[in-house]
């Protein structure tokens, strides 16, 4: 095991370039393990982005004596410069045994420097005890043991820096997607005991406050909930930042965010706008009652990089989603 | 003053460098997609990449973000861009900055679109080509050349082969020249989309479905075209079949059609040639499927044509696609114009006329076959709606302003 009893590297996150390797950032005691400084806390989302079934474990970290303010239900909290938001992505060797252990495939930052925030990754090597930075992304073929015990193979591809932007910017800024008070309201069992998050934050004075009256997502795989909120939700995080007024896509017309209320935004009766072959020959991207001659669930199926939504992160279909849009399209009334 | 000059050199020397910048290299051989891919992101403001003359097959999309960069080729015989394994992304070249040239190279057999530039000030193309090599086919990629919500678009010199939507699209963008390019074995050859200030001139479009088109769709975050001059170009035998996939515009554009102006504003068609289009030279028509977009105007107004020549047209009629050649064939009666317009206008105009500069003025030569519908009459029957007579659209031609890119 290799250990680290020296504090976060505060420098290096605010330095102009990026380290080559994981470990100088000092935010983990124990790099395979996982195993986080005391001041980089866990954290999870309500609602999450699917990325080929791979698991993500998150962290927080803010230099001590600061805090995030809070300003904005629909916005992320405002991170005080020197701080980081850490992501592992990672496959359990298999999912029906968490002992036989995980499979890190790569650790992706932001971190917040005095001209804003920068997105890096950094891919694990084969030998799991170190990862190293990867500007033009990485291609790993791997593969595990399902719940049914099926074998899973994918090509799993991490991301470029230009890849990051693509979901992480608006107004051209690189700006974070996931932490948001209303996403992170719910309880974690943390080391020292079960708490609500925000109520985490407060005491850990990663924040400052947080509104009593927030209003938050549905977790889109939660079928007790309504089913058109977890699909708005699963839209929401899964395509809404490039999907609305401000995203990449908005040149497509077609918003998904959560606050977007009009039909023919939402897709409904929408024709294609410059989708080419990305339509599948069908003719509006919801069709109400009809899944089958919707775009927008055609596109979620497809597996061909020139059709696939999202355009990145995904080589494989989301099955359980695809079934949830699916039903929830048939629903629709006309 | 020794001083002076002294520190004004030692300006002038940082000031060539930071102008300058550097030329990077990349050669063919193995990784050659993190490379180069490593580079575009590396790359500094004033920088040239240098992709030497090779073959270079890739599985995953490039992406460029850096501002004021130069990404060259050794020419578009040279170096060649391969994307027919590509795994991963949804083009295969994706530019996001500003103030960059690409210029004498080649994209094949993109996934989804070869050359995809999103909101940039500044982007130049130059010496380009965009293929798919198999030929006309549904499951090739939308669009050749693709730059959307971008100002100060240059395209020159470049070829579209091969897209199952349009080989050179620019939509949604501000202040552009298309020319001195080809467009062939596309759905659409040329397409200028929910754009202003557009000039398309001197480029050959050939054996697209459709040659040229100027449209204007509803519900997008730019529209309402305006100020597109084409001129000087050939638009001759566009003969392939429509194989657009279902849904999107272009899939209702006919076999055979030379240039189409669908709800755009001021547009200058001169100078042109149009032949060997099969159903129509020149088409001129509102936007005719249901939208509620308040803000949308589904009509062409203040078009003006003249001084174009025209070659034989109309002796095929793609009557199987969209609605364009059948409604001109059955109104007609088979007697195919070089020019039809479908005179849908608002219905104030059609009671009490069009304003003067929002009417269509041609100024053609005799020989040239016209046909346009009176909407009214058309409703109530009275008497036949059909118009053939250029003569009431004479008038003085006001010609549009010339497009100028930073001197281009």
């Amino acid at each position: 095991m290799c250990t680290n009893l020296h504090g976060v590297n505060n420098e290096l996150i605010l330095s102009d370039t990026f380290p080559n390797k994981l470990s100088e950032f000092n935010f983990f005691i124990d790099n395979s393990a996982q195993v986080p400084h005391d001041k980089v806390v866990p954290y999870e989302l309500i609602s999450t982005l699917f990325s080929d079934y791979s698991y993500k474990q998150r962290w927080v970290y803010v230099p001590i004596n600061q805090k995030a303010t809070y300003y904005k239900e629909s916005s992320v909290f405002d991170f005080p410069v020197g701080s980081a938001l850490i992501k592992t992505f990672y496959y359990p060797i298999d999912e029906r045994d968490p002992r036989q252990g995980m499979n890190l495939l790569e650790t992706r930052l932001l971190l917040r420097k005095e001209s804003g925030w920068e997105a890096v990754s950094y891919a694990w090597n084969d030998e799991q005890n170190e990862a190293f930075k990867k500007i033009a992304g990485k291609t790993i073929n791997v593969s595990w043991i399902n719940f049914f015990g099926e074998e899973q193979d994918v090509r799993y591809r991490v991301p470029n820096v230009n890849q990051c932007k693509e979901c992480h910017a608006a107004d051209d800024m690189i700006t974070p997607i996931g932490p948001k008070a209303r996403n992170i309201n719910k309880d974690f069992k943390y080391d020292d005991g079960e708490f609500n998050q925000l109520n985490y934050w407060m005491t850990k004075q990663i924040i400052d406050s947080y509104p009593l009256d927030l209003v938050s997502p549905v977790d889109w795989s939660d079928e007790s909930q309504n089913i058109n909120d977890r699909v708005r939700s699963y839209l929401d995080v899964n395509c809404g930042h490039c999907h609305s007024p401000k995203g990449n896509a908005n040149s497509t017309g077609l918003y998904l965010h959560l606050d977007e209320t009009r039909d023919i935004h939402l897709g409904v009766y929408k024709k294609p706008v410059a989708t080419g072959r990305g339509s599948g020959g069908l003719k509006y991207s919801i069709v109400p009652g009809k899944p089958e001659e919707s775009i927008l669930l055609h596109r979620m199926i497809s597996l061909d990089p020139g059709v696939m939504m999202p355009e990145s992160g995904r080589a494989l279909s989301h099955k359980e989603a695809v079934e949830m849009v699916r039903d929830w399209i048939l629903l629709l009334k006309e | 003053m020794k001083n002076i000059s002294c520190k004004f050199l030692v300006f002038v020397f940082f000031l060539s460098l930071s102008i300058s910048g550097k030329d990077i290299l990349i050669e063919p051989g193995p990784n050659a997609h993190e490379r180069l891919q490593e580079a575009m992101i590396l790359i500094n403001e004033g920088d040239t990449l240098i992709i030497e003359s090779g073959y270079y097959e890739f599985e995953d999309g490039l992406s460029l973000d850096v501002d004021g960069v130069t990404v060259v080729g050794r020419g578009m015989k040279e170096t060649i861009l391969d994307f027919k394994n590509q795994q991963s992304g949804a083009q295969g070249f994706l530019v996001t900055s500003n103030g960059v040239t690409l210029k004498d190279f080649s994209i094949l057999d993109a996934k989804g679109d070869a050359l995809k530039v999103i909101g940039a000030k500044g982007i130049s193309m130059i010496n380009l080509r965009t293929e798919w090599t198999g030929g006309p086919k549904s499951t090739n990629g939308a669009y050749g050349f693709y730059p959307v919500e971008s100002e100060d678009v240059l395209i020159d010199g470049c070829v579209a082969i091969g897209a199952s939507d349009a080989g050179i699209y620019v939509g949604q963008s501000k202040n552009i020249i298309v020319r001195n390019s080809i467009a062939q074995y596309n759905v659409a050859g040329i397409e200028i989309e929910n754009s202003y200030y557009a000039d398309v001139y001197d480029n050959l479009a050939s054996h697209n479905t459709g040659g040229i088109l100027i449209f204007d769709l509803p519900d997008l975050p730019q529209q309402g075209g305006h100020h597109i001059r084409v001129f000087d170009n050939e638009s001759i035998n566009n003969d392939t079949d429509n194989f657009a996939p279902e849904g999107n515009i272009v899939g209702e554009v006919p076999r055979g059609t030379g240039i189409i102006i669908m709800a755009n504003s001021n547009v200058e068609v001169f100078n042109n040639l149009m032949s060997g289009n099969g159903t129509v030279n020149l088409s001129i028509v509102s936007y005719s499927d249901e939208t509620d977009d308040p803000n949308y105007y589904p009509h062409p107004r203040g078009i003006q044509v003249h001084n174009n020549t025209y070659g034989p047209s109309g002796f095929d009629p793609d009557v199987g696609t969209g609605d364009l050649a059948k409604a001109l064939f059955e109104i007609s009666d088979g007697n195919m114009p070089d020019i039809f317009w479908d005179g849908v206008v608002p219905m104030s105009q059609m009671l009490f006329g069009q304003p003067k500069d929002e009417k269509l003025v041609m100024v053609e030569g005799e020989e040239v076959s016209f046909l346009t519908i009176s909407p009214i009459k058309y409703m109530l029957g009275i008497s036949s709606p059909i118009r053939t007579d250029k003569s009431e659209f004479k008038g003085v031609i006001n010609p549009l302003e010339p497009i100028n890119i930073n001197g281009i």
